[in-house]
């Protein structure tokens, strides 16, 4: 299982390499590189846009926190403070959406 | 062929907006060889996908968006997709689309619409007014914006029940200070202030759908009377009539007016035989469908209308001639919803 | 940040997710304003918040001038006899009052403290009319003395004021605020006497029969934010039906109609479906209402022998609304539990009293990337109530971000309330682009200076 929360300490980053959210879960998703989202377990629909979908693509490889910021620092510019926040605002988003 | 966008693609079968039939009247519409672009507010506005009425369909920002959002929108629609010619069909956008009229015309893109002027004379908070000029018995009516009025009202001879209106949709009738109360706070929760509160006339409604030529003259009345009722006070079931005196009233209304565009007249008989109009749309009705049945297809005259075209023959409209509505599904592909949804667009 | 590595990565915008719920389906239904602006009057926003902080009331001297040579002028081309009075109430900053006086307004007031600060910025007694239920005894004894037009509320104060003038020996001409109903606004029936139901014509007989008072002058204000003119014309009807009446019955003359306020501004009422450019009527059509309506009621007068009353307009809210706009900072950002993405800014209820009724407009003073979402605009006060904006589209903003709210120049400079926080700086934009400031931020000795703690308390460790 995933966790709820999730420490925004360096030292938590170094510490703690659970994924961000429960890989099945996003896994089932049909996801469409227009930013439209079908689950067809609920039957819910969501749309998400160019950096949401790169962070769902991220998750649904079971990616760490860590190792997503990682790999979005690399591919964005932007701070890696700024990236992190956003990530977990956007998996809390998710979890929302599936309800452990 | 000309290419008509048509507004009002909502049709939730409780209560449908008038897109869709209009659309359906067009289709049938003898010698009329027309491309028909459906605009809708919703995703799950049903018009959007009915291929056999609408050859693509569009989302449109709501009307409280303002006017410049719309003729962004329609623009950008209109280059990817040309248009010739553009019925609104829903009272709130009306404003807005009169607004953008000339930058319309500039995309050469037709209406046929009555003027802002026209457009007020015929506001529900104007309605005695115009009644009165136009010599017609009409019930008080007069706007609020607090429900206090309701536990007051009695002082100022308003008595109960009356009925409790939005500016531009929805009504119901309140048998007492309580019930009023409630429908204001709905009604304002919806479609703002004022709300309108109108004496109740006991009697039995009729209704008459046409086109004003803009001179004074109306084009093609086609009379119904409601047979059945949704829950919502709309029709399911309606019968076509013959009224000399309702076509009367209806014919003073647009000489006062001189309206120009579709209309849809509401009056209540009461039991001594008096018309007292209730209001006046400045759209086509959601049973305009009946006008094509009854062989006075007033969608394709508004069509010849705005294109400078001659009007099409009418016959006499059939009295007798009923209509039954009735819901059906239709089968909507996940791909043409995501269509809608991430752009826009249904092609 | 600019080597070749990263000139070619895409900028890192803030990731949104959206669930498809059941009539909101409509990514154009709500547009989203990409309207950003960086100045105010030609003075960048980034130097007015460097120069006097955040947040920051910023007042255009000019957009004040023209909107009351404006409003005059409409009224001026249309009837003869025309006096504009500033209305205190709806922002009495020195300044703003000051500015208004000078394009010549008369002040209108309804309290002694409104009184005083017209005073005290050097209108003559004569050039102020007074309004308002509470006239207390001592100022209403200055204001008769110093020659003020007083506009009699109720009974008790009509009495007050004959015993004042009998007292002082003196002479007073005094006005009489009617309230009536309109048949298109609600009436407002708490303030002056009612017209309908004999009230008002037994105040006047009241007025006649009192060797000291002469009534000289009509006033009713029927409403605020009327947005439909057909209510003057009723209202301008009806004062002069009962100027005829109380002139014929009571043998005064009456010299001026008061119509009070009540004009909208183009601001976005709550609960108004569509916006205000398409449902506020412009200044001209509200003098076309009321001067149409006045020529031609007072026609007769003047082959009579009767001068034509003079018309005085008491505009507040059309006038200074949007001569004012309040400039405010991102403090923070965050994800409410629905979803919804929530601002916190530096600039609350407390200091835009007007947030309660009106959608204000919201401009970013960038350019602003990223796809717009619905965001909550939280007020920094730490109270539930402290909502800047319910629901609005913006793209993802930064801590430090400045947002520019308008029109705020009406009633937030008078109801804003010290609490929680200071006050800050309000600063005028003068004619010729300076900026100085006209009311300066509060601070702990401004905020306590009334203040007094008894000797005892003066310890505030633990007995």
């Amino acid at each position: 299982m995933f966790y709820n929360r999730h420490p925004m300490t360096n030292e938590s980053n170094t510490t703690r390499r659970e994924p961000l959210i429960d890989a099945k879960l996003v896994q089932r998703l049909a996801v469409s590189d227009s930013g439209f989202v079908f689950d067809p377990v609920s039957g819910h629909s969501f749309s998400v846009n160019e950096t949401g979908l790169r962070i769902l693509r991220l998750l649904k490889e079971g990616q760490d926190l860590p190792s997503a910021v990682k790999a979005l620092c690399d591919e964005f510019l932007g701070s890696a403070a700024d990236i992190e926040r956003d990530v977990l605002e956007f998996a809390g988003l998710l979890r929302k959406q599936f309800p452990a | 062929m000309v290419t008509v966008a048509i507004s009002g693609m909502n049709a939730r079968p409780d209560n449908p907006g008038p897109g869709v039939a209009v659309a359906r009247c067009l289709r049938e519409a003898a010698d009329l060889d027309a491309r028909i672009i459906g605009f809708g507010y919703d995703a799950l506005d049903p018009g959007l996908y009915l291929t056999d009425y609408c050859d693509a369909g569009y989302l449109l920002p709501y009307p409280s968006a303002g006017d410049q959002a719309l003729a962004e929108r329609l623009e950008e629609i209109h280059k990817s997709d040309p248009f010739d010619v553009f019925i609104p069909c829903l009272d709130a956008e009306l404003p807005n689309v009169l607004r953008i009229e000339q930058q319309l015309k500039k995309l050469g893109v037709r209406t046929w619409l009555p003027s802002e002027d026209q457009l007020k004379l015929r506001s529900k908070e104007r309605l005695n007014e115009l009644a009165a000029h136009a010599e017609i018995a009409c019930p008080r009516t007069r706007g609020i914006t607090q429900p206090d009025f309701f536990q007051r009202c009695d002082d100022e001879g308003w008595k109960y029940p009356l009925v409790v209106k939005g500016v531009f949709y929805d009504a119901y009738v309140a048998h007492s200070p309580a019930d009023a109360a409630v429908a204001f706070n709905h009604i304002a929760r919806t479609w703002g202030y004022p709300v309108l509160v109108q004496e109740h006339i006991k009697g039995e409604e009729y209704n008459l759908t046409g086109v004003g030529d803009g001179e004074g003259g109306l084009l093609g009345a086609v009379m119904m009377k409601k047979t059945g009722l949704t829950d919502k006070g709309k029709a399911w079931a309606g019968v076509a009539v013959s009224d000399q005196a309702l076509l009367d009233a209806a014919q003073k209304l647009i000489k006062a007016t001189r309206w120009r565009g579709p209309l849809e007249v509401e009056v209540i008989k009461s039991p001594s035989g008096t018309y007292h109009l209730v209001e006046i749309n400045p759209r086509f009705p959601a049973w305009i469908y009946l006008s094509a049945g009854v062989g006075v297809n007033l969608p394709h005259a508004l069509v010849n209308l705005a294109l400078s075209r001659p009007l099409p023959a009418f016959g006499e409209p059939r009295a007798g001639t009923m209509f039954i509505r009735y819901a059906l599904e239709t089968i909507v592909d996940l791909g043409q919803f995501e269509s809608i949804i991430v752009n826009g667009v249904r092609e | 940040m600019t080597d070749n590595t990263t000139a070619d990565k895409p900028v890192w915008i803030k990731p949104t997710l959206r669930a498809h719920r059941s009539g909101l389906l409509n990514k154009f239904g709500a547009v989203p304003s990409r309207q950003w602006q960086d100045e105010f009057e030609d003075v960048p926003v980034a130097d007015l918040i460097h120069q006097f902080g955040s947040p920051l009331f910023v007042i255009s001297e000019q957009r004040l001038r023209k909107n009351v040579r404006h409003l005059t002028r409409a009224f001026s081309a249309r009837y003869p006899r025309v006096q504009y009075s500033w209305s205190y109430k709806t922002n009495y900053l020195n300044a703003v009052c000051a500015i208004a006086h000078q394009e010549g307004a008369w002040a209108e007031v309804v309290s002694a403290f409104e009184y005083e600060k017209a005073r005290n910025l050097g209108v003559p007694g004569e050039k102020i009319l007074f309004n308002g239920p509470h006239k207390p005894r001592a100022i209403l004894e200055r204001a008769i003395k110093e020659g003020a037009h007083i506009h009699v509320d109720h009974l008790d104060e009509l009495q007050l004021i004959d015993e004042i003038a009998r007292a002082t020996a003196q002479n007073v001409e005094i006005t009489l605020r009617l309230n009536f109903d309109t048949g298109v606004t609600e009436p407002w029936s708490r303030f002056g006497f009612n017209v309908e139901s004999g009230q008002a014509l037994d105040a006047a007989w009241r007025v006649a029969h009192s060797p000291n008072l002469k009534l000289t002058g009509l006033h009713s204000h029927i409403g605020t934010f009327v947005m439909d003119t057909r209510a003057y014309r009723a209202q301008v009807k009806t004062m002069c039906q009962f100027m005829e009446r109380a002139e014929k019955d009571t043998g005064c003359q009456i010299d001026c109609i008061d119509v009070g306020g009540g004009f909208a501004s183009r601001n976005a009422l709550q609960g108004v479906y569509l916006p205000p450019e398409q449902v506020v009527p412009s200044i001209d059509q509200y003098a076309e209402a009321i001067c149409d309506t006045l020529l031609e009621a007072t026609h007769g007068r003047e082959r009579e022998g009767r001068p034509r009353p003079l018309l005085l307009l008491e505009t507040g809210r059309a006038v200074v609304d949007d001569a004012e706009i309040l400039l405010t900072s991102v403090v923070g950002n965050k994800r409410l539990p629905d979803g919804r993405r929530a601002t916190i800014v530096d600039a609350g209820v407390n200091l835009l009293f007007t947030a309660f009724w009106y959608h204000h407009n919201v401009k970013p003073t960038r350019e602003l990337s990223g796809v717009a979402e619905e965001t909550v605009l939280y007020g920094p006060l730490c109270m539930n109530i402290d909502v800047m904006r319910a629901s609005i589209l913006l793209p993802p903003l930064d801590v430090g971000d400045v947002l520019m709210f308008s029109p705020v120049g009406a009633y937030n400079n008078t109801q804003w309330l010290q609490f929680i926080e200071y006050r800050p700086n309000v600063v005028l934009v003068h004619d010729d682009r300076q900026v100085s400031i006209v009311r300066a931020a509060e601070d702990l000795q401004a905020v306590t200076a009334q203040e007094r703690l008894p000797d005892h308390l003066r310890d505030v460790s633990p007995r």
